[in-house]
């Protein structure tokens, strides 16, 4: 079946079986290898992308439903060429802080601390907000609970926190 | 994963026309349980009908109730200021499932149509009657910590996993299907299931049944509701047990109405009517509470592994209640 995407900026249209999860379409046929597979179940948050904007796992999808749409990996997050100057402002901040050990995780890490900020600061609420109905803060405790999704077997958790913590000041 | 067809209509009268004439067809929706169990080969349908595209997607206030499109996303509903402020047990129950991304992409409808977590439902290795019906259930006397302690039978011991079920059932909510027939309306109470000789049922929904809408009735209870969930790590984990609640006090402080709802404990969302009747017009004391748990748990059924969730149910609830007197939502 045919599908059109974008992907990073680049127009994509592919014929695919309709068993083709995003995450495959994405690295086995478009050589787009910054999501990651790893426990492929949903349960790691490794294949996280930007989908339509909005943080989305990209091994529970299938690449027909998606038709349309909009995808940033953690590659196209970066302005342009390959260069420190060129990161996201997201990756500068996980190379300050040491935000990976093995670095495997990492694409996912940025690209749901990024769409996890945009919902902080579009006002949605998380498990551990106190109040529903007020503006939620960018407190560690609500980083760590909005970071749940996205696991680090290095345990590089203290560096990634500390990361996202430096994107929300910058940002707010 | 087997091969399948795909179809995704524009027109929710089609979608139904096409799952029910395929014993075969399934409906997709956000696909965050149902893509998984196509890799492990939990169902294995021939024909996959995508219901993303049906529009069905807002949320529409009317001063008696909130009407949530079933393909309303878990965050966005969350996040709807109406249902934070009216029914903060539902946006509350949300928030406590799964993570960030898989919010995003799960549906309303798909919420309360995902599947058991049991273990050996999702093991296609060991004999289960829901997946395969009349192959045996490996839970009982197996792996026994999630097991249901309320309502089950010898054929399964099953627990629902949804949270958002759980307050829906609470706060009386009203589910919409559309079938080949046409439109009826489902109390959420009763779209769920015991398990009774036909664990692989699910839900009360006829093949070709699609969930279109849910309907939330405003009440002073609604407003006044919360979730309380205990599970094994502090956030992205399914419950051992949850407690829905909703208080309505008098002036004097006695119960005018109460709502209570338990998760993790059965097949379907447990509604604790008799808990609720204990509690009318008492004093929602901790003790009174706890009392009141005791009644509705007359006939629970528990064995080494489970009986932790009677004493976590009462604890639940109670925080729960507690949590309402303080004002907290």
């Amino acid at each position: 079946m045919s599908v059109q995407l974008s992907v990073d900026g680049r127009r994509v249209d592919v014929n695919v079986d309709p068993r083709t999860t995003l995450l495959d379409l994405l690295r086995e046929r478009l050589d787009v290898i910054a999501p990651k597979k790893g426990c492929d179940h949903g349960q790691c948050g490794s294949c996280t992308v930007l989908l339509d904007g909005r943080r989305h796992l990209t091994c529970l999808a299938l690449a027909v439903a998606q038709d349309g749409a909009e995808i940033v990996t953690a590659e196209g997050l970066a302005g342009g060429p390959d260069g420190e100057h060129d990161l996201h402002a997201m990756q500068r901040a996980f190379l300050e802080h040491d935000g990976y050990q093995c670095g495997y995780c990492t694409p996912g890490q940025i690209c749901s601390a990024v769409g996890m900020l945009a919902e902080l600061a579009d006002g949605h609420p998380s498990h551990v907000s106190p109040d529903l109905t007020a503006a939620p803060k960018a407190t560690d405790e609500e980083i760590r609970e909005r970071m749940s999704g996205n696991l680090c077997r290095c345990g590089a958790y203290v560096g990634i926190l500390a990361a996202i913590r430096q994107s929300a000041q910058a940002s707010a | 994963m087997r091969p399948f067809a795909y179809h995704r209509p524009a027109d929710p009268a089609e979608a139904v026309a096409l799952v029910a004439a395929d014993p075969a067809a399934s409906f997709l929706g956000g696909g965050t349980n149902l893509v998984d169990h196509l890799k492990l080969g939990v169902t294995r349908p021939g024909t996959l009908v995508d219901v993303t595209g049906l529009g069905l997607d807002t949320v529409e206030q009317t001063d008696a109730s909130l009407r949530i499109g079933t393909n309303v996303r878990n965050s966005d509903l969350a996040a709807h200021p109406a249902l934070r402020a009216g029914w903060p047990a539902v946006s509350r129950a949300l928030l406590a499932g799964a993570s960030g991304q898989i919010r995003n992409q799960a549906t309303t409808g798909g919420n309360l149509l995902q599947r058991t977590r049991c273990v050996y439902f999702q093991d296609v290795t060991t004999p289960c009657n829901k997946r395969e019906s009349g192959s045996g259930c490996s839970a009982i006397g197996g792996y026994g910590r999630y097991n249901a302690v309320l309502g089950a039978s010898g054929q399964c011991v099953a627990t629902h996993p949804s949270d958002l079920a759980v307050a829906l059932a609470a706060l009386d909510a009203v589910v919409v299907v559309l079938g080949p027939d046409g439109e009826r309306r489902i109390p959420a109470t009763e779209l769920h299931r015991l398990p009774e000789e036909h664990p692989e049922h699910d839900t009360t929904l006829r093949h070709g049944e699609l969930i279109t809408a849910v309907e939330l009735p405003s009440s002073p209870l609604a407003a006044r509701s919360t979730y309380q969930k205990a599970r094994d790590r502090a956030s992205y984990a399914f419950a051992l047990v949850s407690a829905a609640v909703g208080l309505d006090l008098d002036e004097d402080g006695t119960v005018r109405d109460v709502r209570i709802a338990w998760g993790g404990v059965a097949h379907k969302p447990w509604r604790a009517t008799r808990a609720e009747d204990a509690l009318r017009g008492e004093q929602p004391t901790e003790d009174a509470v706890r009392a009141a748990v005791d009644i509705e748990l007359t006939g629970a059924n528990t064995d080494d592994q489970s009986a932790y969730k009677l004493p976590m149910v009462r604890a639940t609830t109670t925080y729960a209640v507690h949590r309402l007197l303080e004002g907290s939502r």
